[in-house]
């Protein structure tokens, strides 16, 4: 009996430490796209999870259909993800919605200073309202639309001649929209090592975020303004100005002339399919794809030269921000372990080994050490273009108001209905509809 | 009939039941039979159709819970009507859903009608000509897009091959004339086959002693096909029609995956407006006006269409 009564004791005992071990130890999901950085961060989270205790679960949704599963799990108050990496646009909404956690008392009692990141990506990823210091997020992906270009090819002694000849100046890095023209227009049918290529890949999706993405990205430096500086939400002669009129002219000519057959629904992977197969010498890309053509076999090796996005007619430069910060999500019964997560994810030393990975780390003391330049081919255009970005819409409303960007840039653009005015003017009316719908207006 | 069927259940159950049983009228069985299906369907039809009209008339956000709700009234509706996209988007279902329809009702019986025949191989034939509408519409949709794929599609290669014209010249889907048509020739593609099994059906449920007495009369093989072909065929075709009608007014899946609605809005579908109305902008008020406009639109144009057919079929 005593024999039986000690068994059972220790039966018990061993049973309660085993539960005071699961207690503490919490499976953690983490959502976000799926692409390669997130397959670097899984392997990154491993030295979490032995450090912590915690076990790491993912949940990766593909891009185009990343916005509509991560908004519904949100929207619908859903529990899986305990930490979310989205995207810069969902801020506003996540924030105003409440799905987010509110990070300023955990930064300020774990010491994280904002002012350690890249000033950009704390307004883009962690802010709302902008420009406040209210911090939803914590700078996870710096991202900038930039452009690779064929180094190997510019670097033809044949196709420079072929370049001087006809333009009068040398075949290299463009510095305005109209040099870039000018070299996709070049290359634009041109035999190059017994091939037909052509001269730039650009954003043309419609579903989703993609033809939004690569007009803004022009746009920006063309004059288009989202709003009155002085006077929230008028739009009426900033985003309709004569300097945006004249981006949207651009970027369409830019599609007529010199993009591949068939371009009329890319986004980032088929940029990088166009890119990596040798079909174009121009290719427009968020930078996360720029450490896939070092390593790529076709375009690696110093065959792929980077630059950041040229300036428009009146010298103004500005590139379209991508990148996501990471955030808690407040329906998760997980926070705990979530705030643990952005803490470790937070350390200088953590952070350097995120970008050696082929995560573009935000922290300041990552991106301002002296060595960084030279860390990689594409790291000095990474963080010049980072100087200079501009994101679309941050408000709750986003989904709205990309969804009409999406539309009138497409039907002008790709189906060529209208003008570039008309088109805008287009914008205009339904984004002043939207704000007003939102009361905003 | 139905006593028998009662009474032998009844012996056949074991002792307790048969006794649980005999204490129950006809009426009480059946509606013990009838009330789960009854209770689904108030559960997963009549339940969200209410809901649904109710929240057309509210400006209610599925992303925005916590915003108060505003009884709109009939705004939704209005403003559905007003809408020249919307309308636009009326005028791309409608192209597709006639020009698929007339495609595949004339190749379905085309090929009905040649199936029929007996010949060597028929029923190989039949299996590879079923094959398409065997596969998932977003593959199909898939790969789809690499044979209009202007540089190395097989379709671009085959038009240029009977045309001479380059085909990296045109894109099926990039171009605003092509892309209606891009969708039609794949739906056509797929879907055909199914009406060519109904009408096979129709071919077949014609007794042979009909067409012989037509020989006796030594009418036409012309005639015969119009006077007896035609005319005993048609309730399985406007079947056909009805089927293939009701799909192809909410087709998605096979769209988005071809050209997502574009180039432009040139082939946003109602149905892939209405997704992008609900699920990416959140104007769930909105959406639900609209969703219940398509449901009267489809309701009453399927209602008048099975009048027809009764009609057919009566005669």
């Amino acid at each position: 009996m005593r024999r039986a009564h000690l068994a059972a004791t220790a039966a018990l005992s061993i049973t309660a430490a085993l539960s005071a071990t699961n207690a503490q130890a919490a499976d953690l999901t983490l959502c976000w796209a799926a692409w390669d950085p997130a397959n670097a961060l899984v392997e990154l989270s491993k030295e979490f999870e032995a450090q912590s205790g915690h076990t790491m679960k993912f949940e990766f949704v593909p891009w185009p259909n990343f916005a509509d599963r991560m908004l519904n799990e949100l929207n619908s108050g859903g529990k899986l993800c305990g930490l979310m990496i989205g995207d810069s646009q969902w801020i506003g909404g996540s924030a105003e919605n409440g799905h987010y956690v509110k990070l300023n008392d955990f930064f300020d009692a774990n010491g994280i200073k904002m002012s350690d990141f890249i000033d950009a990506t704390v307004t883009g990823y962690s802010e709302w309202p902008k420009n406040t210091p209210n911090y939803w997020a914590l700078p996870a992906f710096g991202d900038v639309v930039g452009w690779t270009y064929r180094k190997d090819w510019f670097e033809k002694p044949e196709l420079q001649a072929a370049f001087k000849e006809k333009y009068g100046r040398d075949l290299g890095v463009p510095a305005t929209f109209a040099e870039l023209k000018d070299i996709a227009e070049f290359f634009q049918g041109r035999e190059v090592d017994g091939k037909t290529v052509y001269g730039a890949s650009i954003y043309t999706e419609r579903g989703s975020e993609g033809i939004t993405m690569g007009a803004m990205d022009v746009l920006y430096s063309f004059g288009f303004r989202y709003e009155n500086p002085d006077k929230p939400y008028d739009m009426d002669g900033f985003v309709n100005g004569p300097g945006a009129v004249a981006g949207l002219e651009y970027y369409k000519a830019l599609y007529d002339c010199c993009t591949p057959p068939g371009s009329s629904n890319g986004y980032m992977s088929e940029g990088i399919d166009a890119f990596k197969s040798g079909q174009v010498a121009l290719q427009m890309n968020f930078a996360f794809t720029w450490p896939g053509f070092e390593s790529d076999a076709n375009v690696g090796g110093g065959k792929t030269g980077y630059f950041v996005n040229p300036a428009g007619p009146d010298g103004d430069q500005f590139a379209q921000l991508g990148g996501q910060g990471i955030s808690v999500v407040s329906y998760s019964e997980k926070q705990d372990a979530a705030l643990e997560y952005i803490k470790w994810f937070a350390q200088p030393a953590v952070q350097a080994k995120w970008w050696e990975m082929g995560g573009f780390s935000c922290l300041k003391a990552v991106t301002l050490d002296p060595a960084f330049p030279q860390s990689q081919p594409y790291a000095q255009t990474f963080l010049d273009s980072m100087a200079v970005v501009k994101d679309f819409w941050a408000e709750p409303s986003y989904a709205t108001l990309l969804q009409a960007s999406q539309r009138r840039f497409h039907d002008y653009v790709v189906a060529g209905n209208g003008t570039a005015k008309e088109a805008l003017d287009g914008l205009v009316a339904d984004w002043t509809e939207t704000f007003e719908d939102d009361g905003k207006l | 009939m139905t006593d028998d069927i009662i009474s032998r259940e009844r012996a056949a159950a074991p002792g307790a039941l048969r006794r649980r049983i005999g204490g129950l009228s006809d009426r009480a069985l059946a509606w013990i039979f009838i009330v789960p299906t009854i209770l689904l369907l108030l559960a997963i039809n009549i339940f969200p159709l209410i809901w649904t009209i109710r929240l057309s008339l509210t400006n209610y956000r599925a992303n925005r819970t916590n915003a108060e709700l505003e009884w709109v009234g009939l705004r939704n509706y209005e403003r559905i009507l007003t809408d020249p996209d919307i309308w636009n988007s009326m005028q791309a279902t409608a192209h597709f859903l006639v020009w698929t329809l007339v495609f595949q009702v004339l190749i379905g019986f085309s090929l009905a009608y040649l199936i029929n025949k007996k010949f060597k191989g028929n029923d190989l034939w039949t299996t590879i000509i079923v094959l398409p509408m065997m596969l998932s519409p977003a593959v199909v949709g898939n790969f789809w897009t690499f044979l209009y794929q202007p540089q190395i599609g097989l379709f671009n290669y085959v038009v240029a091959f009977v045309s001479g014209v380059d085909p990296s010249s045109f894109s099926m889907i990039g171009d605003v004339r092509l892309a209606p048509w891009s969708i039609v020739i794949v739906d056509t593609w797929m879907w055909t086959p199914f009406v060519m099994l109904i009408c096979l059906a129709g071919l077949r449920s014609i007794p042979d002693y009909i067409y012989e007495a037509a020989e006796v009369d030594r009418a036409s093989r012309w005639r015969q096909f119009w006077t007896i072909t035609i005319p005993m065929v048609l309730p399985f075709l406007m079947l056909a029609v009805l089927f293939r009608g009701i799909e192809n007014f909410k087709m998605f899946d096979l769209v988005v995956q071809l050209t997502g609605g574009g180039p432009g809005s040139i082939t946003e579908l109602t149905s892939i407006n209405l997704k992008r109305e609900a699920f990416e902008k959140w104007r769930t008020g909105y959406s639900s006006a609209y969703a219940i406009i398509l449901f009267v639109t489809v309701f009453g144009l399927a209602s008048i269409y099975v009048k027809a057919l009764n009609k057919v079929k009566e005669r």
